[in-house]
């Protein structure tokens, strides 16, 4: 098992703890609540990815639910509600330049996914 | 030449009137003339030639020829529901029914035909009708209707006859053809033939009466029809006596309506018609007539092809032209209640030196004649006509040998078996067709004008070619050519003709559904390695998974599976603009009981949603959380609740009418059947929703006409309908079969929808899946009736497969803790979304708008207000 992490924050950050690794499925999502926010992470084989949950289009909380996938190069996944994709590395919208959404640093320790707390 | 502006009258808003006026539009002939139609028809023109699809589920307005905003354009006037009533030709004008007057430079009749009625006692009684307009057909409907009709007769074995008695069987009447001559469409094919398209058409329920003539439409005491009194016209006729019949369609022939041109003093024929020169003009040099009126070569010409060419003719000579008509091929190919008939050339052998090679199979009905005529000096023996009955697939391939357009085989059989290897008649020979070879005979479109459109035009399909040659655009006959010529031509050209799926997959959905049947290959990622490249994404995953569905019976959150569903499929509910879900329960049939009512009832109470009766038939709740789905469930599985399917790719529902336990019109139970269909394919995964309805008699309460398929009852059994679509694009379905009982409607439809899943794209409804499919209707019946693909007994065992399979869900779901796990709103916390917030509305939650709570975006930065 490779230990991830994606975007370091500069300040040593707090890690909340998610669900067991084992529990992710590849290729899909879950969502948790990390410090009032709600953040998407999702598995990818064994990579680990985490976004912001907000789906700007529409509005809602809604991206952990969408379908993963991949478009060139570009992992990524599409908000179930009007399907706009966002690149899970970087959070950008890949149908819209002007959009994003935030990512969040993620890890596993101990078996147990973590997300920074910024 | 300038100045003086003129004026061109046209008597006549009918199929070739109007094609007349197109052609002038198009060759700017508005810059001087004034064109003034009198459209006799409370409606403008309109195709005649589909007539009967009224009766098969379009609308008049589906039928409409004029262009929308047509006759706004500058230089054209319409009078519609007026009738040129006089014409004087000295002064050159036209004064109408309703008094309107107009000059004239150029007059053109362009006034039809009216059906012939024999003058036969009670003729005029009511329930007495024709067959040759909108209005005609509408009458006989709404009588048929209105006086609770049960048995029809029509008086005509002809050609327009046998149509009208087809329109009578969808009407649901016991239908009876009386025909005066000893067989059944004497005047276009010979006694061989009608004896075939006979027993094919007694097969279909339809009563035969040949060497019979009408004496008599008998009356009730309030004028209406009651019965038909015979009088046998030979030996071998029907027995003299009555007939007792509700209704009664006179078919028996047309003639030319020439009273207003008589009236006028032009020259007539000697047993009617206006008689024109080749310019198509009439004794009078100011006075043009076209279409059915014009006896023209010295006959009438009762088809739409050669009225057009007349159109064409007289276009060009008022344009100051020197076009001319020289007559016309009267070749038909025609679909007589699903029955292929066909007669072209010289059909029935009468060049000098004609024989015929016959086929004659009385265990399929088939009947096949091609006349050739004496070897040429080359050997070969021309081919000069034709008859062909039951089985027209070679009609085209032979229509062009006998233009001399390709040439006739070395081996005379294979007119009749055409050689294998040349694979199917209608795409094998098409590179060997010449370049004048006529493809579309309506509008007379040659390979040629077709092949410069796709390679020069850049159309690319079909409809294409049909917007910028008109070919196909008249009876529909040429259609599959048009399209295997497109297809040559495209694939001639180098260009790829391609329907991949996404980025993912260089394969199309069909294609993609062959290679996971044939590789036994059962998961995505598998499929993905194999023939695939990338990760897949949101459009081929889901159809991927709606495939494995499908073909496997694993529950559809199991283990890879689970990450290919969209978020419908995953939580097995309908994804809101909030963000919640709704749930929506199966109620087959539409049929309740109020303890299921009950139930559902204190379940919405006790979860906060919100309740409607949806448009299907069933009861749909909103507003539910991630986390309160399994728990809704729990208590509708409890009272016997199953899942719906709205959420999926699947058969919806099928909605029903009382029928006949309730209604007083009802003929057969709709509902038990609507029941029985709904649990039999409950759950089945396909391209896109499938949606059904069963009405409990032809008044149609249930819509089933517009389902992608519907069952209708009828007297003898049950009419299914296939093909059908409400919502964006609303599409009639069309009859597949008629008057079946219950087990031959389930063998139908289990290959129907299967044949269905197999071939349609993504995303794609029965509806659009059929107009794209090949051979269209008839192709369909001929796969799923007659197995022409020999595929039926696999379609069946199929369904046969999904049938035992089935179970339901959700209830698969809460029996399963570990399945039951994954509905959470957060995977570490029990709080609910701040962002899902309801307002109270006519008693009942809805989801807050945007100014009616906290800002997503701050609540997205994790700060509560
Ligand atoms: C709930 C309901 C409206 C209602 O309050 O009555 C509804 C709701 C939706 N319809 Fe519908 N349709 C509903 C009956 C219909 C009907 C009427 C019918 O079935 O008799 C039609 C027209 C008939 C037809 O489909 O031919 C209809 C034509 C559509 C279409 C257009 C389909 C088309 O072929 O053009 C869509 C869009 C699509 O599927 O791509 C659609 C899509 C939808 C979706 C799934 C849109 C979406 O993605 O959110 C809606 C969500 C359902 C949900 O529960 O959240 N809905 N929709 C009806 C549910 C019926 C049921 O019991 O299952
Ligand atoms: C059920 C049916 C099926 C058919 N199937 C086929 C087929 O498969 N293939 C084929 O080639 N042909 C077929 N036909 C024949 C085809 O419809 C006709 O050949 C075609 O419509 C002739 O066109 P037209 O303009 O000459 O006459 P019409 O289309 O009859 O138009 C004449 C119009 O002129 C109007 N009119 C008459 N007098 C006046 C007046 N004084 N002032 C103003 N208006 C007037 C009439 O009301 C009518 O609307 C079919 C016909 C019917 C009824
Ligand atoms: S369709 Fe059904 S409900 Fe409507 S009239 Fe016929 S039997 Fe009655
Ligand atoms: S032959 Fe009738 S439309 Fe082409």
């Amino acid at each position: 098992m490779t230990i991830t992490e994606t975007h370091a924050h500069a300040l040593a950050p707090t890690w909340v703890e998610v669900c067991p690794f084992d529990w992710l499925i590849s290729g899909r999502g879950v969502c948790a609540l990390v410090g009032g926010r709600q953040v998407a992470v999702f598995r990818v084989d064994d990579e680990l990815f985490a976004l912001s949950n907000f789906d700007p289009f529409s509005q809602t909380f809604v991206l952990s639910r969408g379908v993963v996938g991949s478009r060139g190069d570009h992992l990524k996944v599409a908000s179930p509600i009007f399907k706009q994709s966002f690149d899970l590395r970087t959070g950008a919208c890949l149908d819209d330049a002007t959009v994003s959404v935030p990512t969040y640093a993620a890890r596993v320790a101990d078996g147990q996914v973590q997300v920074a707390c910024p | 030449m300038s100045g003086r502006r003129r004026t061109l009258v046209v008597a006549g808003n009918g199929m070739v009137g109007h094609r007349l006026l197109e052609i002038l539009v198009e060759r700017g002939a508005t810059a001087e003339w004034d064109i003034v139609t009198f459209c006799e028809e409370p409606r403008v023109a309109y195709d005649r030639v589909a007539l009967s699809s009224l009766f098969a589920g379009a609308t008049a307005e589906d039928l409409e020829l004029v262009a929308p905003g047509f006759f706004d354009q500058v230089g054209l006037t319409v009078h519609v529901g007026d009738a040129v009533a006089t014409v004087d030709r000295e002064q050159h004008n036209v004064v109408s029914q309703r008094g309107v007057r107009v000059d004239y430079d150029a007059m053109v009749l362009a006034t039809g035909s009216v059906p012939f009625v024999p003058p036969v006692p009670g003729r005029d009684a009511r329930g007495c009708f024709v067959y040759r307009t909108v209005d005609d057909l509408e009458a006989i409907r709404s009588y048929a209707i209105e006086a609770g009709c049960r048995v029809g007769a029509v008086v005509g074995g002809g050609l327009l006859g046998l149509e009208a008695a087809n329109a009578l069987k969808s009407l649901g009447l016991e239908t009876h053809v009386v025909e005066f001559a000893p067989r059944l469409m004497p005047a276009q094919i010979d006694e061989r033939g009608s004896a075939a398209l006979r027993l094919r058409i007694e097969e279909l329920g339809v009563v035969v009466h040949t060497a019979t003539a009408t004496s008599e439409i008998v009356r009730s005491s309030d004028g209406r029809v009651k019965g038909m009194r015979f009088a046998a016209a030979s030996p071998d006729g029907a027995t003299p006596g009555d007939l007792p019949v509700d209704l009664v369609v006179f078919s028996a022939g047309i003639r030319p309506r020439d009273d207003l041109a008589r009236a006028a003093g032009l020259t007539m024929g000697e047993r009617g018609g206006i008689v024109v020169d080749e310019a198509c003009r009439t004794s009078d040099p100011a006075v043009y007539a076209i279409g059915e009126c014009a006896l023209a070569v010295g006959r009438l010409w009762g088809l739409v092809a050669p009225g057009y060419q007349m159109a064409a003719v007289v276009a060009d000579q008022i344009l100051g032209g020197d076009r001319t008509f020289a007559g016309a091929d009267l070749s038909t190919k025609l679909k007589l209640m699903g029955v292929d008939v066909a007669s072209f050339g010289d059909s029935f052998g009468t060049t000098p030196g004609a024989e015929a090679i016959t086929f004659d199979d009385p265990v399929t009905k088939v009947y096949k004649r091609v006349v050739v005529g004496p070897a040429a000096i080359t050997g070969v023996r021309p081919v000069l006509g034709g008859i062909l009955v039951g089985d027209a697939t070679m009609y085209e391939t032979l229509m062009q040998m006998s233009r001399g357009a390709m040439p006739t085989p070395e081996r005379l059989e294979e007119l009749i078996f055409p050689a294998r290897s040349a694979g199917s008649a209608s795409t094998g020979g098409i590179g060997a067709l010449a370049g004048s070879a006529l493809i579309c005979s309506c509008n007379t479109v040659t390979k040629a004008q077709i092949c410069a459109a796709v390679a020069g035009g850049g159309c690319t399909d079909v409809a294409g070619v049909k917007a910028c040659t008109r070919a196909g655009t008249g009876c529909g006959g040429c259609v599959p050519l048009v399209s295997d010529l497109v297809r040559f031509e495209l694939v001639a050209s180098g260009v790829e003709v391609r329907n991949d799926l996404c980025e993912h997959f260089a394969f199309s959905r069909q294609e993609l559904f062959d290679i996971l049947r044939a590789q036994r290959i059962a998961s995505f990622s598998e499929l993905l390695l194999a023939h695939g490249r990338g990760r897949g994404c949101e459009v081929c995953k889901p159809a991927v998974a709606s495939m494995l569905a499908t073909l496997g019976d694993a529950y559809i959150l199991d283990g890879e599976q689970a990450s290919l569903q969209d978020t419908n499929d995953h939580f097995l509910a309908n994804l809101q603009r909030d963000g919640t879900y709704s749930v929506v329960p199966r109620v087959p049939g539409g049929e309740i009981t109020p303890d299921q009512l009950i139930a559902i009832g204190h379940v919405a109470k006790d979860f906060g949603l919100y309740t409607k009766i949806t448009g299907g038939q069933r009861i749909d709740l909103f507003g539910a959380r991630v986390d309160q789905l399994p728990h809704i469930w729990q208590r509708l599985v409890e009272v016997g609740m199953e899942s719906g399917h709205a959420y999926g790719k699947a058969l919806r529902t099928v909605k029903s009418c009382v029928g006949r336990n309730w209604c007083r019109f009802g003929v057969q139970d709709s509902t038990a059947l609507a029941i029985e269909l709904e649990l039999r394919y409950r759950g089945l995964r396909s391209p896109h929703k499938v949606k059904a309805a069963v009405s409990g008699c032809s008044r149609e309460c249930a819509e089933a006409q517009s389902k992608d398929f519907g069952v209708i009852a009828t007297e003898q059994g049950w009419n299914l309908y296939v093909c059908g679509n409400g919502g964006l694009k609303p599409q009639h379905a069309v009859l597949l079969a008629g008057d079946i009982d219950r087990e031959t409607v389930i063998r139908y439809l289990d290959r129907f929808l299967m044949f269905y899943i197999r071939t349609a794209d993504r995303l794609e409804r029965t509806a659009t899946w059929l107009n794209k499919l090949e051979g269209g209707l008839d192709y369909l019946r001929r796969v799923v009736i007659d197995d022409c693909l020999g595929l039926c007994a696999e379609f069946e065992a199929d369904m046969a497969g999904h049938v035992a399979r089935y179970r339901c869900e959700w209830k698969e779901t809460i029996e399963d803790p570990e399945r039951m796990a994954r509905f959470r709103t957060f995977v570490n916390s029990d709080e609910t979304d701040a962002n899902v917030v309801f307002i109270s509305e006519r008693g009942q939650p809805r989801p807050a708008y945007a100014d009616e709570k906290p800002d997503p975006a701050l609540l997205a930065l994790g700060r509560t207000p």
